[in-house]
């Protein structure tokens, strides 16, 4: 279990840029993410949600921005107590068990199998241990990423798009499995466009369009009564992009 | 039609007569393949791995030149070892020319940028689709390239066949460096090209039969285990 107070936190972000030939994709982003609860990305597609949240990760870098985590400059160290959830799942040609035991083997060095076995359970799939993980359907391959991010227990759960075209019994899961490690003291930073599961999950609002951030605010009062104009349309399903 | 069936009465009869001739310049030919594909694969697999997962200056260039070596004309490359290991050559000391070994660093040299070539391309494409996955568990480079190797070895089962069938069909460049001296550099293809220029039309077929056959055996019987292995693994 994460002990529940978090290191990692808070996550400051400062004056994040990021432009491709004349495209300006992320402008002028500042923010301060708090340990407490779920925060949410919320936005229409192509707003820069994705990017943002990678930014967070440290899957894409630039000099001229400022990523922190417990004020410290995000580095190798602080990324190996972070796990992510990609919206395709990204799953080696191997064995469920292996797919997780080769994640688990890049942060403890050991192989639990005991660990293994019972996150594997959490998330319904002990009964596919031994299949092929590109054999799984895309619910069982997105529960199994899942299970791979949460294996490690980090500090901080970055999830793009989880759910998007899953049954609702893998969503059902997925969300379920995200209260609960939030819970138990690991930030959950999550991208949706999915209005209801936004409503579902978050504490707290990061509204995107455009590249900008328009609002960052609490999910009730994001829900109630958006401050932003944008927001105000996206409520309303009206925001062109 | 008489020829054809001139040459499969022949082939059978060499087979079975465990002909010395035969026997003796089938192994000679699998012997300098093999090792000429061996030596390209412990070269080729890794050098592929390594150009497709690093960024370096000049890679694309790199590429580009391994790319192009994949067509090499064989009677060039024979030529240009011919050069090298001849008396009056730089590597002439080695007094290695017209033998095995000078047939084999030609193969290596046709064989080696298929391989190489090849794998750059499979382990390439499965970065693509690695790549943020590896990022953010912060996998060592040593791990990500081991992971890359053992996640596309079907892949490169096909590579290495075509390394082999490389290998065993050519004759331009072995010709030259080996110069089909009889018990000591006649392989299966250049005793072809002799056998055929002597006028020897139905030997010369009968060989290309067993060279064929046997081709196509080692072939049929590695994909047949990758298929079923593949099978096993992946389900039908």
């Amino acid at each position: 279990m994460v002990s529940k107070k978090n290191i990692l936190m808070p996550i400051k972000v400062k004056k994040l840029n990021f432009e491709k030939g004349q495209r300006k994709l992320l402008s002028d982003i500042s923010c301060e993410i708090k340990a407490r609860g779920i925060t949410i990305i919320l936005g229409p597609n192509g707003a820069g949600k994705t990017l943002f949240l990678k930014f967070l990760h440290g899957l894409i870098s630039d000099s001229t921005s400022e990523v922190t985590f417990a004020n410290k400059t995000l580095n190798t160290s602080i990324r190996k107590q972070q796990s992510m959830v990609f919206q395709s799942p990204i799953l080696l040609r191997r064995s469920v068990f292996k797919n997780i035991s080769f994640a688990l083997q890049q942060r403890t060095k050991i192989i639990n199998k005991e660990k293994i076995l019972k996150v594997l359970k959490r998330v319904d799939l002990l009964n596919l241990v031994n299949e092929n993980a590109i054999l799984l359907s895309g619910g069982e391959k997105q529960r199994l990423s899942l299970a791979r991010a949460i294996v490690t227990l980090p500090k901080v759960l970055f999830l793009d798009e989880a759910t998007s075209n899953l049954d609702p019994y893998s969503i059902q899961i997925i969300e379920k499995i995200i209260k609960e490690v939030n819970q138990q003291g690991t930030k959950v930073i999550a991208v949706t466009h999915d209005l209801l599961q936004a409503k579902r999950l978050a504490n707290d609002i990061i509204f995107i369009n455009k590249g900008k951030m328009c609002e960052f605010t609490g999910a009730k009062i994001f829900f109630s009564k958006p401050k932003s104009k944008e927001g105000k349309l996206f409520m309303a399903g009206k925001l062109i992009v | 039609m008489e020829i054809y069936w001139n040459s499969i009465f022949t082939a059978i009869n060499l087979i079975f007569s465990f002909d010395k001739k035969l026997i003796e310049v089938f192994f000679l030919s699998f012997k300098v393949t093999i090792i000429a594909l061996l030596i390209s694969c412990l070269i080729g697999l890794p050098l592929g791995t390594f150009l497709a997962t690093q960024t370096f200056k000049g890679r694309n260039l790199l590429i580009g030149i391994i790319n192009s070596l994949m067509s090499l004309p064989p009677v060039v490359v024979g030529l240009f070892v011919y050069i090298n290991l001849s008396r009056s050559g730089p590597f002439g000391w080695l007094g290695i020319l017209y033998t095995p070994t000078a047939m084999i660093i030609a193969q290596i040299i046709l064989i080696l940028p298929i391989i190489a070539g090849l794998t750059t391309q499979i382990i390439e494409d499965l970065q693509e689709n690695y790549n943020d996955l590896f990022v953010s568990l912060v996998t060592p480079k040593i791990t990500t390239i081991k992971a890359y190797i053992i996640d596309a070895r079907y892949s490169l089962i096909t590579v290495v066949l075509a390394g082999l069938a490389k290998g065993i069909s050519e004759v331009g460049a072995v010709i030259i460096v080996g110069g089909n001296i009889d018990h000591l550099t006649r392989v299966m293809t250049t005793t072809i090209t002799m056998e055929t220029s002597k006028g020897e039309l139905s030997l010369a077929l009968a060989l290309g039969i067993i060279l064929l056959i046997t081709s196509i055996t080692i072939n049929l019987i590695v994909t047949y285990k990758k298929y079923n292995i593949k099978d096993r693994y992946y389900g039908k």
